[in-house]
Order: C-alpha cells, then structure tokens, then sequence
C-alpha cells in the first residue's frame, strides 16, 4: 500500500501554504495530521501532486480564550485538545467527543481543523460544531472569511471551501448560562466510526429548556443540525417524554445508508437513542 | 522521483537519509534503517504494530511519511533496552508475565506502554486497556499484556522511589 509519488512542501506560514496551494490549482492537497488523508493515498483514492504540510506553520496551532469565545488553531490535534484544562473546563463536550474518536496514537496526529475539513460524514467534530453554533475562519488567496458551520457541510465530501482555502481556526462562542452539553456515539469497537451519534446542548431558565441545539453524525452524507427536534424542546421541561418526542424528530431527518454498521433503519433508530441519552446528559449538566 | 533530505534523531543517534515523500516511515526505518523491531500490521492504520514513539508521543507509522519526520526525535523498541543490552522493566515484564505469544504486537505494544507510563505513571486497569486500544493483539487477549504493564509501571515506580532516597 504505497501512495503514488507527490512533491512535499513545508511552508512555515499561512500565505505561503496559500501560494503553494495556488501554484498547483488542479493538484495540491492541505496535509494535517494526514489521519485521513494518508490513509485514502495509500489506497490511491487521493493522488495529490503535491502535499502542502501545515504540521510547521506556528499560527495555527494552540488554543486561546478571545472576547468570550474559545479559538481552536486549525492544526490543533486531538490530543493537545483533551490536555487543555481550560477549554475542558469551558467547554467539556469538545474533550469528551476527542476522547471517543479512535486511539491514541490517531488522537496524537489527528487535528481539530482536519476533522473538521475532511468533509467525511464519520468524522465527529462536524456535529458537535453544528451543535455549538462554531464559526470556522478560512484564509486563501483572496483574502480571510468566516463560514458558520451551520452553512460548511454541502454533501460527502462537499464544503463551503473553495479551491485553496484553508481553514486556519475555529471560533467557538462560550455556552449561555445554564447550559450543559453532551456529545454520544455509539460505534462497534475502537477505532470505528459511528454507527449513529449525537451532540446536543441546551440551557434552563426556571427549570424550562430555554435554548437547545441538536446535531447528528453518520446518518446522512453529512452531519445534521436537526433544527426541528430542538425547536420543540423549547419551552419543555426536560424529561423522557420531552426527549423522546425530540428523538422521534431527530430520526426523521436521518437518512442513514446501510453498510457494516447496520441495517439503515437500525441505523435511524439508533441516532434517536443517541439523540435522547445526548438530551439527557446535557440536562443533567445543565443543572436539570 | 526526486529524494528529499532529511535528518533526525533515531534511538538516540544523527541518522541523515534521501527518502522518496512518499516513504511511509515504517518502511524507512525497516528498510533503509533495517530496523525491523516496529511490524507492518494492517497498513490501514488501525493495529498498532508500527507504533513508534515521536517527539514524546505515540504514532503509528505506517501513517506518518517519513519527510514528516524531519528533524523529529524517534524511538523504536530497539532503543529500549539499555546499551549494555539490560531489558527495560517494560520488557522484563512481557516476559514475566507471559504478555506475548506470537511475539508480532509486541514491539508496538512496548513502544505503547512506555509512553503511556510516561503519561500516567500509575495507571488503573481501565487506563491501561483505554491507553492501549489502538495496539491489537491476535493471540493473548490482552489480559497477560495488562498484567504486564501494571507490574512495570510498579516495578518503575519503585526504581524512581528508591533513586530519590
Ligand atoms: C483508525 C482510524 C480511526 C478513526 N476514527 C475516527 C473517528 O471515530 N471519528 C473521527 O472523527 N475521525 C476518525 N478518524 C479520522 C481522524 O480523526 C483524522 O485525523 C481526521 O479525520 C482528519 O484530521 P487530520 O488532521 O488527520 O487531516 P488530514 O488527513 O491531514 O486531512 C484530511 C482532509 O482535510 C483537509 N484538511 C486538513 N486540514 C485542513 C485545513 N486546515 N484546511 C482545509 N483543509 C484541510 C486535507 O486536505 C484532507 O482533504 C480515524 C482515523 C483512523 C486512522
Ligand atoms: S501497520 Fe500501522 S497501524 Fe497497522
Ligand atoms: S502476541 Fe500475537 S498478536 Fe499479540
């Protein structure tokens, strides 16, 4: 299993990275933690010409509290995420969700931003981005934009990115007072992409759930936002019935495929049983 | 296609080489290096048999080119033991405790392990299996691998113990 030949670069900053991207428009690929990227080129369903490794570029690493929101350098790796106390402090479902994508070794390559960019529905940074409302800061050549999460994921394998942009950061809005979030995944063993999971956060004002978000990973081309099923928790007092009628929502929008996880309607049902254990924790941290 | 230059640390030793970018690293250090301790499992990045340690982390590598290794500091498991050839406490007790049968996992589980005595030097039985879930072994089930582990991590503690008295 070895890749087809590339030319590698390692450029020290942002425009540079961009320039090499540029250069070689049809036939350069971003590299980060490679942890999906070398995998797919060992089996030639990737043959980029050229690799442009951004392992060396010092602005895009390390996490950093900024106006209330929390910042994730693009090249942070999983394993520096579960390390940070702050972050985990702030926001524990990011470290939650990291702790419960593959092994060490992968965690200890593997980034936040590649994760986050593949575009691969079994990655599960992407719901839990849905879910937190995150803004992704891209850089190319045209100069630097934001995309909200919410609008990145157009397909499998399909994002809001134009050719030889990267993303250089995620922005993560801090959660609203009594708020509590929870990100579950069922998967058949280590090192297994989900057969369906869920991030949800909500907050509680008066015992009443006064703001929800939920999002789905692998049961569809893409993550999902199921905006309906939090919509109807407003206003609900968390409970089995409450989350149970969310999770019959949630299924509605899941258009899981059938493969070795599973049948696609146990598939389904399993994204409404991730949907309301993900409920029912984020409840419980809320103080509900 | 054109070779890049590259230098690093190998088990403690300048190791300079021409490698082709799409040298994965287990192959350079098997094949130029001939150090044929770390296994090629599964190449699909899943069994941990390549597990080599990289600027004080776990890799796998079969997933790592070896250009990414520019300038790294690596360790195999034949930097382990000591230079007179004194097995690490790691490796005496895989011994001890039976931890190997067909002997393919272990360099990768070695390599592991070490690290993650490293990183949690008194670790629980669930600390051990989750530290090592990307390490797969065919043969022993595991049990005798973590047996193995938590007397090390005993044996070494007891070392560090005595060497601050
Ligand atoms: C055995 C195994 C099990 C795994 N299990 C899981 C799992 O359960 N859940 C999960 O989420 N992931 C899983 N992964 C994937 C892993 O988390 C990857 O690390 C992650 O998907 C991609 O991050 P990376 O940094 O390795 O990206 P790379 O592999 O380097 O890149 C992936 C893609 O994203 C692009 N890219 C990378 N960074 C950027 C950027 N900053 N801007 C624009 N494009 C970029 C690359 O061009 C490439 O197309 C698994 C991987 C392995 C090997
Ligand atoms: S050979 Fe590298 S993980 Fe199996
Ligand atoms: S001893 Fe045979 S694979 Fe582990």
């Amino acid at each position: 299993m070895i890749p087809a030949a590339f030319t590698y670069h390692r450029p020290r900053t942002v425009p540079d990275a961009l320039a090499l991207l540029g250069a070689h428009p049809e036939e350069a690929r971003a590299i980060a933690g490679g942890h999906s990227l070398i995998p797919m080129m060992k089996l030639r369903l990737a043959t980029p010409g050229h690799l442009v490794d951004l392992g060396a570029i010092a602005a895009l690493k390390g996490i950093r509290e900024e106006g209330g929101a929390w910042v994730l350098g693009a090249t942070t790796t999983q394993a520096e995420l579960i390390a940070h106390a702050g972050l985990a402090r702030v926001l524990p479902i990011l470290r939650e969700t990291a702790l419960q994508i593959a092994d060490p070794q992968v965690r200890a390559r593997g980034t936040v931003g590649g994760n986050v960019a593949n575009g691969d529905p079994g990655n599960d940074m992407p719901a839990v981005m849905l879910c937190l409302d995150a803004v992704l800061e891209v850089a190319g050549r045209g100069g630097a934009r934001t995309i909200r999460a919410r609008a990145f994921y157009r397909g499998a394998f399909a994002t809001a990115l134009a050719a030889g942009e990267i993303v250089t950061a995620i922005r993560i809005p801090a959660p609203p007072a009594k708020a509590g979030a929870a990100y579950v995944k069922l998967k058949r063993k280590t090192g297994d992409y989900a057969t369906a999971a869920a991030a949800a956060m909500l907050s509680l004002e008066g015992g009443r759930i006064a703001r929800c978000a939920i999002a789905l990973t692998n049961v569809a081309p893409m993550a999902l936002l199921a905006e309906a099923a939090a919509a109807g928790l407003i206003g609900a007092v968390p409970g089995a019935a409450a989350f149970a009628a969310a999770a019959a929502a949630a299924e509605a929008i899941a258009d899981p495929a059938a493969d070795g996880h599973g049948p696609a309607d146990y598939r389904r049902r399993m994204a409404g049983v991730m949907v309301r254990r993900a409920l029912a924790a984020a409840a419980e941290r809320a103080g509900g | 296609m054109a070779k890049t230059a590259i230098s690093l640390t190998v088990n403690g030793e300048k190791v300079e080489a021409l490698v082709e970018p799409r040298t994965l690293l287990i192959h350079f250090l098997r094949e130029q290096l001939s150090l044929t301790g770390a296994h090629i499992g599964c190449e699909t990045s899943h069994c941990g048999a390549c597990t080599v340690d990289m600027d004080g982390q776990s890799v796998k590598s079969c997933t790592v080119f070896a250009v990414q290794a520019d300038g790294a500091d690596l360790r195999t498991i034949e930097g382990l033991a000591a230079p007179d050839g004194t097995l690490h406490a790691l490796q005496n007790a895989f011994r001890e405790w039976h931890g190997l049968q067909c002997g393919f996992c272990t360099p990768g589980m070695i390599m592991r392990a070490w690290r993650l005595l490293q990183e949690n030097p008194h670790p629980s039985e669930a600390e051990i299996r989750f530290g090592i879930a990307g390490n797969l072994c065919r043969c022993t089930g595991y049990q005798n691998i973590v047996h193995a582990i938590s007397a090390a991590a005993a044996t070494l503690a007891g070392a560090s113990k005595e060497a601050a008295e």
